[in-house]
């Protein structure tokens, strides 16, 4: 069970929280972009061996949504914010 | 005395006598005994019979890494599968063999050895290939699984779990783990020290050695005293680290716990740092028969004379390929055990070692090439290595060992590497991943004095708080070796006996081989495909043989082929252990709301509907049965009056300068232009274009409103909002409340709706022209503060009438007591699920199953044109311009009406036994309707209308015509007036 780091309320069991996927690309005007680019900004997920940015949701805690950067190997939490990386 | 026990010496108590029965007879054993020296001393040689071949097994180790004697505890005691070796014999405890019938000694299974051509290695799996897994499912399920599980829960006792945070977790109490114990807490820090074992000691428990010349188990005494005398130390004996997860979270399954109440106690460790000192277990050698009753491992001979005073035999063998066994020579001498000879498959022994073996005969340079008996070893047969000569010896016992395996399982299930050692011929730990160090034998290091001295060097580093951690006493023990040369197998070319490399298993040194022929050539599928190295006792004698038997037969390194993953749990765990005291009711509490006790007073037949709310089905009066009661409830609220408890209904008040724009992004269809106290229907759809959820939302005032979600998909709204606001669009001023617990709600409902609102009293006009459908008030509803909302999920005048839930109860029996003279009922689930069928209204988990967007339910119009963007549009636009035939809402009149077509039933072409084109949603008895009436899901189904389905139940077909998904008040005239 990871100890999450949430940055409102420190150390937390992950039981707390609800895993929302790791950050990919940033929502484009739906109006603005191809077919193609639209598929790949609904399937194309960042899944590293190594850091990657994930969304968190603290549900039973403070509430917030945060972003950590996790190592998918170590599991070493190494950043946390509430700001998009 | 038992014929196998000494007369003095071990660590049991012999004026304390305990009786236990075994397979019906009652024997006898000491206080101090494990279920399995009991046996032993007893006499006992079979206890078990093996998983697939049933071949008669005895006690092979002493502690957890005995892979054959498992055994079933019955009564009091009552589980499955339990090493008799790790069990604490205990007055009238109560054991019986498995995985045989009609006895140990006799048993039919046995039969299955002469079958073994026919179930080989990867046979579960050839079983999916040819000819059909179903032949063999019946014969396959008998034969799995070892001990049957209890029957019943314990009737006395309960489970308990329990969280701590300490500087220093200390796993195994051996002599690194209390060096380091004494270090950390000599030092004032906070110190939790695990053991899995009866008593403190480990490996000293069985070896006679000293420590300050005096025997170490005093040294061992004295630290235990001191630890246990430190308020910052936890001692738990009984208690095995079985999981190293993340951050340093160990758990640990305590089994003795002091309050008797409590049958197990499990503990879940955060440890700034963990110190591993787990020690090491000996592992087999591979022979043909090396699975005979009286095969046991040197350390297990060893083990039970010493420490538990029990002679496994009289006439030994020792079989080796390291220094190991030479130590024990002078225990097992003074037990009066003869040794007839110890094998060595090395041509060259130190000379400091065969001093141990004065007037011992050592056949070097060879191996035990055969054991013969078949339910308790008679006589082995010696081959040199050189000459190739045999030569039977008759023994009673045959002792080997194979080499030391350090207990590296839980550094690795902490994501630390392992590398392989040459000098002791196994996997020592490499790198940590976690913040932890391993100390002692599961660090590769064997002889006492060295355990001493890495354990003060390594935690002289390992401070957790300002203060250093030194060891300032004097140890002083005798210098011990230790060297080996690995022999993964004997040369078992053209044997037709077996040679088990995984004993618990079954897997011999030839399905190995087979599996590699068959071109399984990684360790991990090798081990998928054998079963090698799976199931209770996990490989902890037999693993490393497994991949030395890999490396020697593709002609590479054990470096080279690895290790496979090693999971938790180290040890079997009892379920109630992981569970703690969350059982029966806690276990997964319903949520209630106000009226619940009302509701089983009336005698509402209560059941789960959705997200653990605890919800009335239906209320059946006397004699009825489930449809008369349900008919007579959806009959009312046509004709009459009926009430609905919809407060679990999701809820969320919203406020904020952004709210209306943020409704557009998440709804198809447009919702800022909404005036106060108006509102809408709308859909939800995620990004991917498929529907989310529905419901409505309000405008209370110009910057405040509510929305309202499924019961059972609240917490998911809740989660998709705040997700968006958060990442998406966080310059928005939008505040989101969860207020699904803080309003219940009592919804009138039928054509007498307004009247009876009437009668209870309300300051709200409640006339059609100004309170119209989908509007709001606020007020007073039986002088009680309300919202009430007009919106309706039965297609009847409806008024929901939201409260507080300090006045629900008092709100519901007013509606009551008022709504006598109109015939009021209470209005269960069950009969709003015919209600909104015969409405064609929705219901996620029916008609929305996760393939569906909103114009195959023919909710187009919900979609708006307007909206340059909304969450989902893009998507559903994508996928409907591939032109794919889709599945469309329709509604279904069975041919006959009194036939009911069954929930999810598919319809196929004229009924065809081909692929579906559509299946059932569902098929109620409708009231107004006097007849059964469905909803279906249906490719092309909007152009349909007025042809023929044919639904597929069995061998029977049921035909039904296809109309509009709407059953009762197409125009929607009802819930209007």
């Amino acid at each position: 069970m990871l100890l999450i780091n949430c940055p409102f309320c420190k150390n937390r069991n992950e039981t707390e929280f609800v895993y929302g996927g790791p950050v990919g690309a940033k929502r484009p005007d739906p109006s603005l972009v191809s077919d193609e680019e639209w598929v790949d900004f609904l399937t194309m997920v960042p899944n590293p061996m190594g850091p990657v940015y994930e969304r968190w949701w603290h549900a039973k805690g403070c509430n917030k949504w945060f972003i950590i950067c996790r190592d998918t190997v170590t599991h070493e939490i190494l950043e946390s914010s509430s700001d998009e990386p | 005395m038992s014929r196998n026990r000494l007369e003095s010496g071990g660590r049991i108590d012999r004026s304390k006598s305990l009786s236990f029965s075994f397979n019906g007879k009652i024997y006898y054993g000491f206080e101090g005994d494990t279920l399995a020296s009991a046996l032993l001393a007893n006499g006992l040689n079979v206890i078990a019979r093996s998983f697939k071949y049933h071949r008669p097994r005895g006690i092979i180790g002493s502690g957890v890494e005995d892979p054959a004697s498992l055994i079933e505890l019955l009564d009091e005691e009552e589980s499955g599968n339990n090493l008799c070796t790790t069990v604490k014999l205990k007055e009238g405890l109560k054991a019986k063999s498995i995985n045989c019938w009609p006895s140990v000694d006799f048993d039919i299974g046995a039969s299955a050895q002469y079958l073994e051509k026919l179930i080989p290695a990867g046979f579960y799996y050839k079983t999916f290939m040819w000819p059909t897994w179903h032949l063999f499912e019946p014969f396959i399920r008998i034969a799995a699984g070892l001990a049957s599980a209890p029957k019943a829960p314990p009737k006395t006792g309960h489970f308990e779990s329990r969280n701590a945070h300490t500087d220093f977790l200390i796993i195994g109490a051996g002599p690194a783990g209390l060096l380091a114990t004494l270090m950390a807490a000599r030092s004032g820090a906070k110190v939790f020290l695990v053991d899995q074992n009866t008593e403190a000691g480990g490996s000293l428990l069985s070896l006679n050695l000293n420590i300050n010349q005096k025997p170490a188990m005093a040294w061992v005494e004295n630290v235990v005293k001191e630890i246990n005398d430190m308020p910052n130390v936890t001692h738990l004996q009984n208690s095995t680290a079985w999981a190293y997860r993340e951050h340093n979270l160990v758990i640990v399954n305590e089994r003795e716990v002091e309050n008797v109440s409590i049958i197990e106690r499990s503990w879940r460790i955060r440890a700034k740092k963990t110190i591993i000192a787990t020690g090491a277990i000996e592992r087999s050698l591979v022979f043909p028969n090396n699975d005979r009753p009286g095969v046991m491992l040197a350390s297990a001979v060893q083990t039970f004379v010493n420490r538990y005073s029990v002679k496994p035999g009289n006439n030994l063998v020792l079989f080796t390929n390291n220094d190991s066994v030479y130590s024990y020579i002078k225990d097992l001498t003074r037990a009066e055990i003869n040794i007839l000879a110890i094998v060595d498959s090395r041509k060259n022994i130190a000379d400091s070692v065969l001093i141990d073996a004065k007037n011992i005969r050592v056949i070097s340079n060879s191996i035990i090439k055969n054991v013969n008996g078949y339910k308790k070893v008679n006589s082995v047969v010696v081959q040199s290595l050189g000459n190739k000569e045999v030569e039977t010896i008759s023994c009673d016992l045959l002792a080997h060992s194979g080499g030391w395996n350090p207990m590296v399982h839980l550094h690795s299930q902490s994501r630390g590497t392992v590398k392989f050692d040459d000098r002791i011929a196994s996997f020592v730990p490499d790198h940590s991943i976690q913040n932890s160090i391993n100390i002692g034998a599961c660090n590769g290091t064997f002889p006492l004095n060295e355990i001493f001295d890495e354990t003060k060097s390594l935690l002289s580093g390992a401070s957790e708080n300002s203060k250093p951690l030194i060891y300032e006493g004097k140890l002083e023990c005798s210098k011990q070796n230790y060297s080996i040369e690995a022999l993964w197998s004997t040369d078992l070319s053209k044997e037709k006996n077996k040679a088990f490399l995984d004993i618990q298993n079954d897997v011999t040194h030839d399905d190995i081989k087979l599996a590699l022929r068959e071109g399984y050539s990684n360790v991990e599928h090798v081990k998928r495909y054998t079963t090698g190295g799976m199931g209770f006792d996990q490989g902890k004698t037999g693993n490393i043989n497994i991949i030395g038997v890999i490396a020697k037969e593709q002609g590479l390194g054990l470096a080279d082929v690895g290790t496979t993953t090693f999971r938790s749990p180290f040890t079997p765990v009892s379920f109630g252990s992981i569970n703690g005291v969350r059982e029966g009711s806690v276990a997964l509490p319903f949520r209630h709301t106000p009226v619940t006790k009302w509701n089983l007073e009336k005698g509402a037949f209560m059941y789960e509907a959705g997200a653990r709310w605890r919800r009335p089905g239906y209320f059946p009066m006397d004699g009825e049965g489930f449809q008369e009661a349900v008919n007579r409830e959806c009959h009312v609220v046509r004709t009459g009056v009926g009430v609905y408890d919809g407060s679990p209904l999701g809820k969320f008040e919203l406020k904020g300068e952004n709210v209306g724009e943020f409704l557009d992004l998440i709804y198809t269809n447009i919702m800022s232009s909404l005036e106060p106290g108006k509102g809408r229907y709308g859909l939800m759809l995620t990004d991917d274009g498929l529907i989310f959820d529905d419901g409505v939302a309000f405008r209370i005032d110009k910057h405040r409103w509510f929305i309202s979600t499924s019961s059972g998909h609240s917490d998911a709204v809740h989660q998709h909002m705040l997700k968006i606001l958060a990442f998406d669009r966080p310059e928005w001023d939008v505040k989101i409340t969860n207020i699904t617990s803080q309003w219940n709600n009592a919804t009138i409902c039928g054509p007498l709706a307004r009247k009876l609102l009437k009668k209870l009293g309300t300051d709200i006009d409640c006339e059609n022209d100004s309170f119209p459908f989908m509007a709001f008030r606020e007020g007073k509803v039986a002088n009680i503060p309300a919202r009430v909302i007009r919106v309706s999920f039965t297609g009847e005048l409806s008024f929901e009438v939201n409260v507080s839930p300090r006045n629900m109860l008092e709100l519901w029996e007013k509606i009551i007591e008022e709504g006598e003279e109109f015939g009021i009922l209470p209005v269960g689930s069950e009969a709003s699920h015919v209600l909104r069928v015969e409405k064609g209204f929705l219901s996620l988990g029916h008609e929305v199953d996760g393939t569906v967007d909103p114009y195959d339910l023919g909710m187009g119009w919900l979609m708006s044109k307007k909206k340059m963007d909304y969450i989902g549009k893009r998507s559903v636009n994508l996928r409907r311009s591939s032109g794919k035939v889709r599945r469309e809402l329709v509604g279904l009149l069975p041919t006959d009406p009194n036939e009911a077509i069954p929930e999810g039933a598919p319809i196929t072409p004229n009924g065809n036994k081909v692929a579906t084109e559509g299946f059932t949603t569902a098929c109620v008895w409708s009231v107004t309707s006097n007849r059964w009436v469905g909803l279906a899901l249906l490719e092309n189904g909007h152009a349909r209308y007025g042809e023929e389905a044919c639904i597929r139940v069995k061998d029977r077909i049921i035909s039904a015509k296809i109309t509009r998904p709407v059953h009762h008040d197409p125009e929607g005239k009802l819930l209007r007036s």
